[in-house]
C-alpha cells in the first residue's frame, strides 16, 4: 500500500532531511567551537557527544530498516552487528593507548596483563593498524551476516523463527563476550581510550570531529540505501517482503536477494557501531545484549519501517525521549513509556510517525482536490 | 524417564522417621579419678594412658574434655592431682564430673600435646562419638577412625555397626571396618575378602581409595582379588556418573519443561508470539513470594503449605493477567505475528518495571518449605528434594496439560479453533472466548512454574528474561504445536547442557547448544516432531 | 500418442503423501509442445498438488517429472529455477504484489536476469517501458498503468497475475483456477486470452468451470484421488461414467 505513496511524497522530505544533516554539520561545530561558553547559541560539549549518539543510532535504524522495513525480515539480532564493529573500533583504540596503561605494556592491554597473558592473541593481531580494524568493522559483521543469512536463508528460515534464531545468536554472543578468555575484556569490556589517529578522544575538537564524521556517514548510508530502494532491487525487496513465495514462483532466488540485503546491513550496523564506540568511550558486552536490539526495533517502528527518513527520525526521537525520560525524575517511569510506545505504534501506529502524518496529508490533499474519477 | 518416585519417596519417608527416632544409650555419668592423676604426672606416655582411661569411661563429657586437651585447654594440679578444662567461652569444668567449676584454684599448668598424642585423641574422639545420638557426629567420626586406621577402634566400630540405622553412616562404618581389616595383621582370609566384597558393594569414591592403599602392601593371593575389586568399583563408577548426568540433565531439562509448557500452548497451538512469556512465569515467582510474606506474618505454622496455596493463586494471576493482554493487545494483531512479538515485548518491559516499582529492584527471599530442603542418597547419588519435586510436579503439570487439551470441551474447541477458525466459528464456537482462555491457560500453567523456579532462582524482576529464549528454544526445537516434541525437547536439551558441561564449561556449554540449535533450527525449521502437508504452509 | 522425447511436461508415477494422506498416487500425465490441457477433478482430487510438484514446491516422493523433452528432471530443482526454466504459475488466489503499482508488477515479472545486482544497478532498471506497456495491453490494463495492485478488483488482479505470466515468457503456463470470481462476460474474455496466449505457449488450466473449460476447445484431463480418472476431448471425458459419478453429478 504504502510504499510506493510514500516513495513519491516522500521526494520533498527527504531534501529536508539531508538539508538537516547538511546544518548539522556546520551549525554544531561553530556552536561548539566558535561561540563562547556564555552564549545563548553555545553547544555543550556533552550535547554534541549526546546528538553523535543519536546519528548513530540512526544509521543502525537505517541499516535495520533496510531488512526489516523493505523486506521484511525482522531480525532481534542487529544490537550484534552493531557492537561486532563496535568491539573492532574498540580494540584499535585499545591498541593506540601503547605504554599509557595502568601497567605500562608496550604490547598488551591491561586487561590481558591483569589475566597475566603473555602475549596478543590472534584475534588482536593487526589492529593497531587503522586501515585493518577499519576493514574489520564492516567486515566481522558482514562475515557473520553472511554464514548465518546463508545457512538461514538456503533452508527458508522465515518470520518469528528467524527473528527467534538471531535473538539467540546475539544472546550467544553476549555470553561469549562476557568471558574473560574470549580476550576482549570481559564484562568491563574496552574503555579508558587514549586517542584516534593521533587525536585525543576526549578534546573537544576530537568529539566534534567524530560528530561530523558520523552526520556525514549517516548521510552517505541515507544516500546508498536510497540508491538501494529506489532501484528495481529495492522493488524486488518489497516483493519479498509482501508475498515471498509468489517472488520465488517468478525466478527470483530469494535467498540471494535476501543475503544481499542483510549482508550490507550488518555492515552499516557495524559502521554505526564504530562511529559509536569513540564518541561514547567504552564498549562492553551489555551492547550485545537481546533488548538493545529489539530497542533499535522499535525506532524503526515509531519512524516508520519502510521510510528511510521515518528510521533515521524514529531513532532520535525515541532515544531523545529516553534521555529526558532517565536523566530526570522521571527515570523509574521510562520502561513504562517504552513498553507501553512498542504497544501504542504496533496497535495504533503500523506505520509510524511518517505514516501518520502522511495519511494527514493524504486526507487534507483529497478533500481539497478529490482524486480523478476512475 | 527411568525415575521412580515412588521408590524414592519411600527411601526418603523411612530417612525422616529413623532420624527422628533414635534410640538414647544410657552412660556412665564420671571418669575414673587414676585419669586426672595420670595427667598430673606430666608426661607423654602417661597422657596416653588418661587419654585412654578418659575415652574407655564412656562419660558423656569425655568427648568435650578430650576435645579440650587436643586444642590445649586441658588444666591440671599436682597436688592434689585434679584437672579442669575451659570451654571456648572460657568456663571451666571438672574433668571427672564434667560439672562446672566456679573459680579454679591457681597454679594450675597446661597438659601439653605433641603430634602422637593429638592422634591418639583424635582416635579415641572417634571411637567414642560413634556411638553418639547425634547422626552427624556418628558420621564425621566412623570417618576419622577410616582415616586413623586405629586398630583399637575396630571393636567399637563392630558395636556401633549392629546399632546403626542412619543408612549414610552405616556405609561410612561398613567402610572403617573394611578398611581395619584390610590394614591390619590379624585377620583371616575369609574375612579379608568379605571386607573387599564390602567395599566393592559400596563402591565409592573412599572404597576406591581403600583398596588403592592397600593394594601395595596386600598379600601376594589376595591382590588380584583387591584388583577385581578396584576394576569392579571404577566400572560402577563411571556408570554412577552417566547416571549423576542424567540426574541433572532431567532436573534441568524439568526447568526448561516448566518454563516452556507454557509457551507450547501460547506459541506452539495458537501460534502467538508472546516476549511478556517470561514474566508470566515471573508473576507466579512474585505470587509465591506475596503468599509466603502473608503467611510468616499471619499464620507461621502454615508455612509448609505456602507452594500449595501459591499454585492456584499463581495459575489465576498469571492467567488474568494473560487473559487481559490477549485481550487488550494481541486479538488486534492475530495474523501479524512479528507485530505481535513486537506489542508482547513492550507489555513485557511494563511488567519488569511494575514488579520492580512495587517490589524494588533486588532479589526477594522466597523460602524453602521442608519437603523442599535436604537430600538424600540413593545409589551414591545425590538427590536433592527440591529438584526431585520440581521434576515430578512437571510431570504432573506436563500430564494435566495433557488431559485439559484431550479430555475437556474447552480442550476440544481449543483444538478445533487452532486449526480451523472459520469453521469452528461457524460451528458455534465462541473463537474468541476460546482465544482468550487458551491464553489464559498458556499464562497460568507460566504463573505455576513460576511457583516452583522460585524455589531454585532468584525471584527478581529479571526472573522472566533468563527464560524466554530457552524457552523458544526448546519449543521451536521440540516442535511447534507438538507438546511431547516440547517434553523430549526439554530433556534432550537439559541432557545435552550437562553432557557439554564438564568438557566446555557451563556458559561455553549454553553458548554450543545455541549455536547447535540454531543450525538445528536450519535443517529442520520445523522442529524435531514437524507436523507435515499444506495446512503447515499457512 | 506423445513420447517422452518429444514431450513438453512428462509426469510418470508421482506419489505425494503427508502425514500418511496420499495427495497423489501414481498421477501421469503428459504434455506435448504448444497443448493447451484443461485439468478437472474434484476437491482433494491433487490438482494443486501436481502444480506444487511441478513448479518444485513439493518434492514427490517417487515417480519422476521430466521437462522439455525428458531433458530436466524437474525433482532435482527449487521454484526459482524451475521458474528461470521456464514453468510459469498462476496461483488458486490471486497473488500480485499489492504495494507495487501495476505496471511495477510486470517490471518484475519480465524476462531477464534475476540477481540482485542487476536488480540493484544492472539490466533490471534499463527495462525499456514499451515492454512493460505491450503486456499491459495484452491483459487490457493499460488504463490502471499506475494503480497499486492491492487496489485492484479481484478480476483485474487475476489479469494482471496472467499478464505477470506472460512478462515471464515461459514455455509452460499453469493457470490454477483463473476465472474464479468472475463475472460471465470476464470470464469469456479471459477464454479468449487463454487462447491467445496459446499460441506461442504451452498452458496447463486447472478449472472447475464447466462452460469455461469448454470454451478453451482443448484436451481435458479429469483427476480423482491423486490418479487420472479420464482423459481425451470434452465431450468424451465428460460423458464418461465415472467423471459424472465423482465430479459432474448426474
Amino acid at each position: 500500500m504504502i510504499t510506493l505513496r510514500l516513495m513519491r511524497a516522500l521526494a520533498g522530505r527527504e531534501q529536508v532531511f539531508l538539508a538537516l544533516l547538511a546544518a548539522l554539520i556546520v551549525l554544531v561545530p561553530v556552536g561548539n567551537l566558535v561561540m563562547p561558553p556564555d552564549s545563548v547559541l553555545h553547544i555543550p560539549t556533552g550535547t554534541v557527544v549526546l546528538l553523535g549518539k543519536y546519528v548513530c543510532y540512526a544509521i543502525l535504524a537505517i541499516a535495520l530498516d533496510l531488512v526489516w522495513g523493505y523486506c521484511g525480515i525482522l531480525s532481534l539480532g542487529h544490537g550484534a552487528f552493531f557492537a561486532l564493529g563496535g568491539y573492532a573500533m574498540g580494540m584499535y583504540l585499545m591498541r593506540q593507548i601503547g605504554t599509557r596503561g595502568v601497567y605500562g605494556h608496550p604490547v598488551l592491554p591491561d586487561f590481558m596483563v591483569f589475566l597475566n597473558w603473555k602475549e596478543l592473541p590472534v584475534t588482536w593481531w593487526g589492529f593497531d593498524w587503522f586501515g585493518y580494524a577499519m576493514l574489520m568493522v564492516v567486515l566481522v559483521p558482514g562475515v557473520l551476516a553472511f554464514v548465518f543469512g546463508w545457512l538461514a536463508f538456503r533452508s527458508r528460515v522465515t518470520g518469528v523463527y528467524l527473528s527467534i534464531i538471531t535473538q539467540a545468536l546475539t544472546y550467544a554472543l553476549l555470553l561469549a563476550f562476557f568471558r574473560n578468555d574470549m580476550g576482549f575484556g570481559g564484562n568491563n569490556g574496552l574503555t579508558d581510550f587514549k586517542d584516534i589517529l593521533g587525536f585525543p578522544v576526549q578534546a573537544q575538537s576530537t568529539r566534534v570531529g567524530l560528530f561530523v564524521l558520523s552526520v556525514a556517514t549517516l548521510a552517505a548510508t541515507f544516500g546508498l540505501a536510497r540508491w538501494l530502494v529506489g532501484s528495481t532491487y529495492g522493488k524486488v525487496l518489497v516483493a519479498i517482503r509482501d508475498a515471498e513465495s509468489r517472488t520465488r514462483f517468478l525466478g527470483y532466488r530469494v535467498e540471494h536477494h535476501k543475503l544481499l540485503v542483510f549482508t550490507l546491513s550488518a555492515m552499516l550496523a557495524g559502521i554505526a557501531g564504530a562511529l559509536y564506540v569513540p564518541q561514547v568511550g567504552i564498549i562492553n558486552p551489555s551492547e550485545f545484549a537481546p533488548t538493545n536490539s529489539i530497542e533499535a526495533v522499535v525506532w524503526v517502528a515509531v519512524g516508520g519501517r519502510g521510510t528511510l527518513v521515518g528510521a533515521a527520525l524514529g531513532a532520535v526521537v525515541v532515544n531523545a525521549l529516553k534521555t529526558v525520560f532517565t536523566t530526570g525524575a522521571l527515570a523509574p517511569y521510562w520502561l513504562f513509556a517504552l513498553g507501553g510506545l512498542f504497544v501504542l505504534v504496533t496497535l495504533a501506529l503500523p506505520q509510524g510517525i511518517l505514516g501518520l502524518l502522511e495519511r494527514r496529508r493524504a486526507a487534507k490533499s483529497t478533500a481539497v482536490s478529490p482524486k480523478a474519477a476512475e | 524417564m527411568t525415575v521412580s518416585p515412588l521408590r524414592w519417596l519411600c527411601a526418603c519417608g523411612l530417612w525422616l522417621i529413623l532420624a527422628v527416632a533414635q534410640p538414647l544409650q544410657a552412660q556412665p555419668a564420671t571418669i575414673p579419678a587414676d585419669a586426672a592423676t595420670r595427667l598430673a604426672e606430666d608426661g607423654f606416655s602417661a597422657t596416653e594412658a588418661a587419654i585412654g582411661l578418659i575415652a574407655a569411661s564412656g562419660a558423656p563429657h569425655a568427648v568435650a574434655a578430650l576435645e579440650a586437651m587436643a586444642d590445649r585447654r586441658l588444666l591440671f594440679w599436682k597436688d592434689p592431682a585434679r584437672a579442669i578444662w575451659r570451654d571456648a567461652a572460657g568456663a571451666s569444668f571438672d574433668l571427672l564430673t564434667g560439672e562446672a567449676v566456679a573459680s579454679p584454684p591457681a597454679g594450675a599448668s597446661l597438659v601439653r600435646v605433641n603430634n602422637r598424642l593429638r592422634g591418639a585423641i583424635q582416635a579415641a574422639l572417634g571411637t567414642l562419638t560413634l556411638l553418639s545420638p547425634d547422626p552427624q557426629r556418628r558420621l564425621r567420626a566412623a570417618e576419622a577412625v577410616l582415616r586413623s586406621r586405629d586398630q583399637a577402634a575396630l571393636a567399637d566400630v563392630e558395636t556401633a555397626l549392629a546399632r546403626e540405622t542412619v543408612a549414610r553412616v552405616r556405609v561410612a562404618l561398613l567402610e572403617a571396618r573394611a578398611a581395619l581389616i584390610l590394614t591390619g595383621t590379624t585377620a583371616d582370609r575369609p574375612t579379608r575378602e568379605g571386607a573387599i566384597a564390602t567395599l566393592v558393594d559400596v563402591a565409592d569414591t573412599t572404597a576406591l581409595t581403600v583398596l588403592r592403599q592397600v593394594l601395595p602392601t596386600a598379600d601376594a593371593t589376595l591382590k588380584p582379588v583387591i584388583e577385581a575389586g578396584i576394576a569392579s568399583i571404577e566400572r560402577t563408577m563411571a556408570i554412577r556418573d552417566v547416571a549423576q548426568t542424567v540426574w541433572f540433565g532431567l532436573s534441568l531439562g524439568s526447568v526448561l519443561l516448566l518454563a516452556a509448557i507454557g509457551l507450547a500452548i501460547t506459541f506452539g497451538v495458537m501460534g502467538v508470539i508472546n516476549m511478556a512469556h517470561g514474566e508470566m512465569v515471573m508473576i507466579g515467582a512474585y505470587v509465591t513470594f506475596v503468599v509466603q510474606e502473608v503467611i510468616r506474618t499471619h499464620a507461621p505454622h502454615l508455612f509448609d503449605w505456602s507452594l500449595p496455596i501459591a499454585i492456584p493463586l499463581a495459575f489465576v494471576c498469571a492467567g488474568a493477567v494473560g487473559i487481559a493482554i490477549e485481550r487488550g493487545i494481541i486479538r488486534f494483531l492475530y495474523g501479524r505475528p512479528l507485530e505481535t512479538l513486537l506489542a508482547t515485548f513492550g507489555v513485557s518491559l511494563v511488567l519488569q518495571q511494575a514488579i520492580r516499582t512495587w517490589f524494588g529492584p533486588t532479589n526477594r527471599e522466597v523460602g524453602a518449605p521442608s519437603y523442599m530442603s535436604g537430600f538424600f542418597e540413593v545409589w551414591g547419588l545425590q538427590i536433592t528434594y527440591g529438584r526431585l519435586w520440581i521434576l515430578v510436579f512437571t510431570l504432573v503439570v506436563f500430564a494435566c496439560l495433557l488431559l485439559v487439551l484431550r479430555a475437556t470441551p474447552l480442550g476440544l474447541q481449543m483444538r478445533a479453533v487452532t486449526q480451523n477458525r472459520r469453521m469452528a466459528s461457524a460451528m458455534g464456537i465462541r473463537t474468541r472466548f476460546v482465544d482468550a482462555m487458551t491464553f489464559g491457560l498458556g499464562s497460568g500453567i507460566a504463573g505455576i512454574a513460576g511457583v516452583a523456579l522460585s524455589q531454585i532462582d532468584n525471584v527478581s524482576p529479571n526472573l522472566g528474561q533468563s527464560y524466554i529464549i530457552d524457552s523458544f528454544m526448546v519449543v521451536v526445537f521440540g516442535g511447534v504445536g507438538n507438546l511431547w516434541g516440547t517434553l523430549v525437547a526439554a530433556f534432550t536439551l537439559g541432557i545435552a547442557n550437562k553432557v557439554l558441561e564438564p568438557f566446555a564449561g557451563a556458559v561455553l556449554g549454553k553458548i554450543l547448544i545455541l549455536i547447535l540449535l540454531i543450525l538445528f533450527i536450519q535443517k529442520r525449521p520445523r522442529g524435531l516432531f514437524a507436523l507435515k502437508g499444506r495446512a503447515v504452509e499457512q | 500418442m506423445a513420447s517422452l522425447t518429444s514431450a513438453l511436461l512428462y509426469l510418470d508415477d508421482v506419489q505425494v503423501a503427508f502425514d500418511g494422506f496420499k495427495a497423489l498416487r501414481g498421477l501421469s500425465l503428459m504434455l506435448e509442445p504448444g497443448e493447451m490441457r484443461a485439468i478437472i477433478g474434484p476437491n482433494g482430487a491433487g490438482k494443486t498438488t501436481m502444480m506444487d510438484v511441478i513448479t518444485g514446491k513439493t518434492r514427490p516422493d517417487t515417480g519422476s517429472v521430466l521437462f522439455d523433452g525428458g531433458r530436466v528432471d524437474l525433482t532435482r530443482h527449487d521454484e526459482a529455477a524451475i521458474a528461470g526454466m521456464g514453468i510459469g504459475r498462476k496461483f488458486q488466489k490471486p497473488t500480485v504484489f499489492d504495494s507495487h503499482s501495476v505496471a511495477d508488477n510486470i517490471l518484475l515479472a519480465l524476462k531477464g536476469p534475476r540477481g540482485p545486482l542487476s536488480a540493484w544497478f544492472g539490466a533490471r532498471n534499463r527495462i525499456e517501458p514499451a515492454r512493460i506497456d505491450r503486456v499491459l495491453e495484452v491483459v487490457r490494463l493499460s488504463a490502471l498503468r499506475d494503480r497499486l495492485a492491492g487496489s485492484l478488483s479481484h478480476g483485474q488482479k487475476q489479469w494482471l497475475e496472467i499478464g505477470m505470466l506472460l512478462a515471464q515468457d515461459p514455455k509452460l503456463l499453469l493457470v490454477d483456477e483463473p476465472v474464479a470470481g468472475m463475472t460471465d462476460a470476464e470470464t469469456e474474455t479471459t477464454a479468449t486470452l487463454l487462447k491467445d496466449i496459446n499460441r506461442d505457449h504451452s498452458v496447463i488450466v486447472v478449472e472447475h468451470d464447466m462452460s469455461f473449460v469448454r470454451a478453451l476447445e482443448c484436451r481435458v484431463t479429469c483427476l480423482h484421488e491423486g490418479a487420472v480418472l479420464a482423459e481425451g476431448r470434452i465431450d468424451t471425458v465428460a460423458s464418461n461414467e465415472r467423471v459424472i459419478e465423482v465430479y459432474l453429478g448426474r
